[in-house]
């Protein structure tokens, strides 16, 4: 690709799959499809275990997004969606896909996906997505007690970040590393609108400011918005991050700096990947209303 | 020896260092005799010199020949030979009622910046609001969304009258309303209605921001923004009033306000001298 035609804000799809988990044998296969404003996954579970999971982007079309990315997840397991037992849609699309059985916020299910990977003692969770930003507090079972989101403004999402990566001709999931690769912090450029920020970034590139430098105090104004967020809906720990953004090492560290403590991070032994708790929670919210379904009737 | 002491003419300059633009107004005599706008570029303080020079080219004196210099604009701190700086909200008044004196509400709305503000009679502030924040209440809004669709922007704001049909735009922030008129585009809604969602939509933001400042009397509007017709009709019918009246030469506003307050400023220091 030329520099001209390089899409710097694209992230790589994932595909994941366990392995020597044999679905057939299970009584129980459920699906939690998470359709943001930016990236689709999908997740499935085998008997409430973690099976397979696929993240990709969405489309203009919210249900081809849904199939595609449910799709994904399929691939090469042999199943097909007869095999899937109950659906649960979430996230900003979730009422646009097509063979859910049901739907349910992406708060609920960033909340339970954030229980189930981290375990029972996490109670603040903060959601970076693409258009949106919100901090969860749930309880020890993973239940949502209270939240506040933005979903107004591009500053402090996920797609802010694909706005500088353009900008600046840097892969989106190279920022995170390079604004470490610094001698000094700098000051955060405009925390309210990615707009200014973006003109800012490029003033200081013409003063003669290094890409790093400028990467650096991009993440710290998203930082500083975020952590702003945390502010006001207070931070109970153990405090977890959910999303894309999870991911990009510039804006977490400096997340932890300003609000002084450090993320649980994702235990070493699983393939679990932030951006999947919204999927992995609607998985977990099928696997159980199937099974409700079943006890319902049984005892009929 | 400035011209006024020499009982020569009185030549005083207004100089407004806008996000985008530097825009300059001489007055010789108190009227205006050169108008300059320069792109504001990454060195505000370089461009305000460069305008400065063709202003006095224009006018046939030297760039140190003006006998007042008032600074006002976002950059205004960049301009070093101001005699005097001035808030845009001061500048912006003290021009519309030059302007029109019937003006009671004053309606700026810059690149980056808009601002609404309640005068009386004699041009005092009575109350304002501002919009620095957010992209989404400033002409950048409309640029992006001209730029997605790729149509000047003199012609977004001219077939936004032409739609017929109103649709409502989700989007608040400029780079989420970006990737809403890509997907109106590929569902192919009409230029024109995505034109006129966009107006509407910023109309409904400046109108908010002109209700905090409070809306009363004859209601006036500058900046480069009011060059939008489209946006114009938008806002006009978004607050509800019989007339919105467009300045003349609207991007300088600021710069005549400020040109004007440095004509006073000249004048009191005369007086000053010719009693000493």
């Amino acid at each position: 690709m030329t520099k001209e035609t390089q899409e710097f804000w694209r992230w790589s799809e994932k595909n994941w799959r366990a392995p020597g988990l044999d679905w057939r044998d299970a009584s129980v296969v459920a699906a939690g499809i998470d359709v943001g404003s930016v990236s689709s996954q999908a997740v499935i579970l085998v008997d409430g275990e973690l099976f397979a999971y696929h993240s990709t982007r969405t489309g203009s079309n919210s249900p081809d997004s849904a199939k595609r990315t449910l799709a994904g997840a399929m691939e090469g397991t042999g199943m097909t969606l007869d095999d899937v037992n109950h659906i649960v849609g979430t996230g900003y699309g979730r009422v646009n896909v097509p063979f859910a059985n049901r739907a349910i916020t992406e708060i609920a299910c960033h909340a339970r996906g954030a229980n189930f990977m981290i375990g029972p003692t996490v109670r603040t969770i903060l959601d970076m997505g693409g258009q949106d930003c919100k901090v969860i507090r749930c309880d020890e079972k993973g239940k949502v007690q209270n939240f506040i989101m933005n979903d107004k403004c591009a500053a402090g999402t996920g797609r802010g970040m694909e706005v500088i990566a353009d900008t600046l001709g840097v892969s989106v999931e190279d920022i995170g590393r390079r604004s470490f690769e610094i001698d000094e912090e700098p000051a955060p450029v405009s925390n309210v609108c990615t707009v200014f920020a973006k003109s800012e970034a490029t003033a200081l590139l013409k003063v003669g400011w290094s890409i790093n430098r400028v990467l650096a105090a991009y993440c710290a104004a998203m930082a500083e918005r975020v952590a702003g967020l945390i502010d006001r809906l207070g931070m109970e720990p153990d405090f977890f991050i959910t999303g894309g953004i999870a991911k990009n090492a510039g804006v977490v560290v400096r997340i932890e700096r300003l609000v002084g403590r450090r993320a649980v991070p994702l235990p070493e032994d699983t393939n679990f990947d932030p951006q999947i708790a919204g999927a992995l929670g609607a998985a977990l919210f099928a696997d159980a209303l199937y099974r409700k379904e079943q006890r319902v009737a049984a005892a009929r | 020896m400035r011209n006024a002491d020499k009982g020569l003419e009185m030549i005083v300059v207004g100089i407004d260092v806008g996000s985008k633009n530097i825009k300059i107004v001489a007055l010789r005599d108190g009227e205006v005799a050169a108008r300059v706008n320069v792109s504001s570029g990454f060195d505000q303080a370089e461009s305000a010199r460069v305008g400065l020079e063709k202003a006095a080219a224009e006018l046939g004196i030297g760039f140190d020949q003006f006998d007042f210099a008032v600074a006002t604009g976002v950059g205004r701190k960049a301009v070093a030979f101001a005699d005097h700086v001035l808030t845009e909200v001061a500048a912006d008044a003290r021009g519309a009622v030059e302007l029109d004196p019937e003006a009671r509400t004053v309606i700026d709305v810059g690149a980056d910046e808009a601002r609404a503000i309640r005068i009386d009679g004699g041009g005092k502030v009575l109350d304002f609001a501002v919009n620095e924040k957010c992209a989404a209440g400033a002409g950048a809004f409309v640029e992006a969304m001209s730029r997605a669709l790729e149509v000047s922007l003199e012609t977004f704001g001219e077939i936004s009258l032409e739609s017929t049909e109103s649709i409502p735009m989700n989007a608040q922030c400029t780079v989420f309303a970006e990737s809403e008129v890509v997907s109106l585009i590929h569902s192919n809604t009409a230029q024109k209605d995505i034109a006129r969602a966009v107006h509407d939509s910023m109309a409904g933001r400046v109108s908010a921001m002109v209700r905090r400042a409070g809306l009363h009397g004859v209601v006036v509007i500058g900046g480069g923004v009011a060059h939008n017709v489209g946006f114009v009709k938008a806002l006009k019918d978004t607050l509800d009033v019989a007339e919105l009246r467009v300045l003349p030469h609207p991007e300088y506003l600021g710069a005549l306000g400020a040109a004007l307050v440095a004509a006073d400023k000249a004048a009191e220091g005369a007086s000053i001298a010719d009693e000493a």
